[in-house]
């Protein structure tokens, strides 16, 4: 700050700095703003009447979780969740066993341009399909069961962990890198012992991340056909049974915390 | 370091035996996880349709192309629809998700005790659960529209925002906070002056950031009856009117990429 700026804030109180510093743009954000939620507020159409006669039923379902029911439907609870978990664990492996070589190849300090054009693209149609989307049509194409979901978590774990392992390949130290090719490395070897040990921590940091999420996703699977706990759920929902839906979503929350706790501890080992 | 000694000749070995014969078992162990997780999964598909899916995939693909483009005069409304529940639902998210940071940051929360574990609590099970869970569970409360979507989203986002902000919160600089404590100010005064400043560029890039996500997750909700273009997505898809599902495709395709690319440009400008 110059002199003159300090002189001229001499003798008069101090205000705080505005977020946004133009002052033209602020107002039109904040009118702009303000414009978007009335306009907002007025298009949607609250039938204030039925959310008042659902309260009832919304306080029931808390006081579910207080009694949740395990037991009468313990048979479809757990068939649901063996799916889950099931499809959970295959399209972890086998996502990202196929997200390291697309992974590799996203990466423009390693891959050459047409490779890198190709797994690029095949990055950014993975992640901007939705899973539930997928799920329809894989479901339309391959049959109600859980190999439909198998197949969306793959496809959305390859996306997913082949854009962050080919930024981190991206970011990785180049010089380890030379000296391995410099040695007379053959290009397996040069992955193998230049690359791989700069990328391996945070390779298995992110596996863990997604096998979580693969996990979440697989729940909702189930309400569009794809397998899982999600079909139970969608019933238990439909027939107003909110003590056994209360004991799946405690079972649910239950095991993303056990995956988060894991994770946490394993990406502590790793890093 | 282990060595192997042979013939009189010392060889270097990266493990020594026990080491390597655990980590043989644990590839062993996770090998023979995945094959019974696929015998599950194979066990649960009818082979017959897998076989026949490239035939059927080409059947709808010939259906849904070319997309029916008059059919986006009937989009308008659903596409605002959409924006209302992301935008409502993060802002009504932020709202209830500051007070929860600040209950569950190690350094504002009033009690280490008893109030942290509640707040971690909030955050744990609202973000573990999908939002379009929230959204059926909602629907069966208070009735299907988009109000319920809103709702949903918002729910879904507490945790999400909650747990980014707080972690923010206990990254902050404690000098500033106690350099504003030795002027005499009052424990709001403080939040106010010393801790806000330094988490509002964080908070700003957490909402952009949610609100991204939550336009993508948005888009679906209507498939369970919450309201915005997935009401007509699953309408069409139930008459089996592929053209229009296709088109519906594209659109939410065009609207995701949008979203992501402000939600870039604003996370730019901030940082």
């Amino acid at each position: 700050m110059s002199h003159r700026e300090l002189d001229d804030m001499l003798g008069k109180g101090w205000r705080k700095p505005a977020f946004v510093k133009n002052a033209w743009l602020r107002w039109a954000l904040s009118v702009g703003f303000v414009a978007y939620l009335i306009a907002a507020f007025l298009t949607i159409d609250v039938d204030w009447g039925r959310v008042y006669e659902g309260l009832d039923r919304g306080w029931a379902f808390v006081l579910a979780f207080t009694s949740p029911d395990f037991i009468s439907r313990w048979g479809d609870i757990w068939s649901g969740l063996l799916e889950s978990i099931v499809m959970t664990v295959a399209a972890s492996v086998v996502g990202i066993l196929i997200s390291i070589p697309i992974g590799l190849g996203a990466a423009r300090n390693i891959a050459p341009l047409p490779v890198y054009i190709v797994c690029r693209g095949i990055v950014a149609i993975s992640r901007a399909l939705q899973e539930i989307i997928v799920a329809i049509l894989l479901v339309a194409i391959f049959g109600f069961g859980p190999l439909a979901g198998f197949l969306t978590l793959s496809f959305a774990t390859i996306g997913f962990l082949s854009k962050l392992l080919a930024e981190d390949i991206e970011a990785m130290d180049k010089v380890q890198a030379e000296a391995i090719k410099a040695s007379g490395a053959r290009w397996m070897q040069w992955i193998n012992y230049g690359v791989q040990p700069q990328v391996m921590p945070r390779l298995v940091g992110l596996s863990m991340y997604r096998i979580d999420i693969n996990f979440r996703e697989s729940a909702i699977l189930g309400l569009v056909g794809a397998g899982g706990i999600g079909a139970t759920l969608n019933t238990a929902f439909d027939r107003y049974e909110y003590d056994t839906a209360a004991a799946i979503l405690i079972l649910i929350i239950g095991i993303v915390m056990a995956l988060e706790y894991l994770s946490g501890i394993i990406r502590a080992r790793v890093q | 370091m282990p060595v192997l000694e042979r013939d009189d000749a010392h060889i270097w070995r990266r493990r020594t035996t026990g080491q390597s014969l655990v980590r043989w078992f644990g590839w062993l162990l996770g090998v023979a996880v995945f094959v019974y997780c696929w015998q599950l999964i194979s066990e649960s598909t009818t082979w017959f349709f897998v076989w026949d899916a490239p035939r059927i995939a080409n059947d709808i693909w010939t259906r849904a192309t070319p997309p029916k483009w008059d059919y986006i005069t009937q989009l308008g409304r659903p596409i605002w629809d959409t924006l209302n529940i992301a935008t409502l639902g993060t802002i009504i998210a932020l709202i209830l998700a500051v007070p929860v940071a600040f209950l569950a940051a190690r350094n504002t929360t009033p009690s280490a005790l008893f109030i942290r574990p509640i707040a971690l609590l909030v955050i744990v099970s609202t973000r573990s659960i999908n939002s379009l869970i929230w959204a059926l569970l909602l629907i069966a409360i208070i009735g299907p529209g988009v109000f319920a979507g809103v709702i949903a989203i918002a729910i879904r986002s507490i945790g999400f925002c909650a747990k980014l902000l707080y972690e923010a919160i206990e990254e902050i600089d404690h000098s500033q906070v106690e350099a504003i404590t030795a002027t005499g100010a009052s424990r709001w005064q403080v939040m106010a002056y010393g801790i806000v400043p330094q988490i509002l560029p964080a908070f700003a890039g957490i909402a952009v950031f949610r609100w991204d996500i939550n336009i993508r997750e948005s888009t679906v909700l209507g498939l369970v009856g919450a309201g915005g273009i997935g009401l007509q997505l699953s309408a069409s898809l139930n008459v089996l009117a592929w053209p229009q599902v296709s088109l519906i495709l594209i659109v939410i395709l065009v609207a995701v990429m949008i979203s992501e690319w402000v939600s870039a440009k604003v996370r730019g400008a901030i940082i």
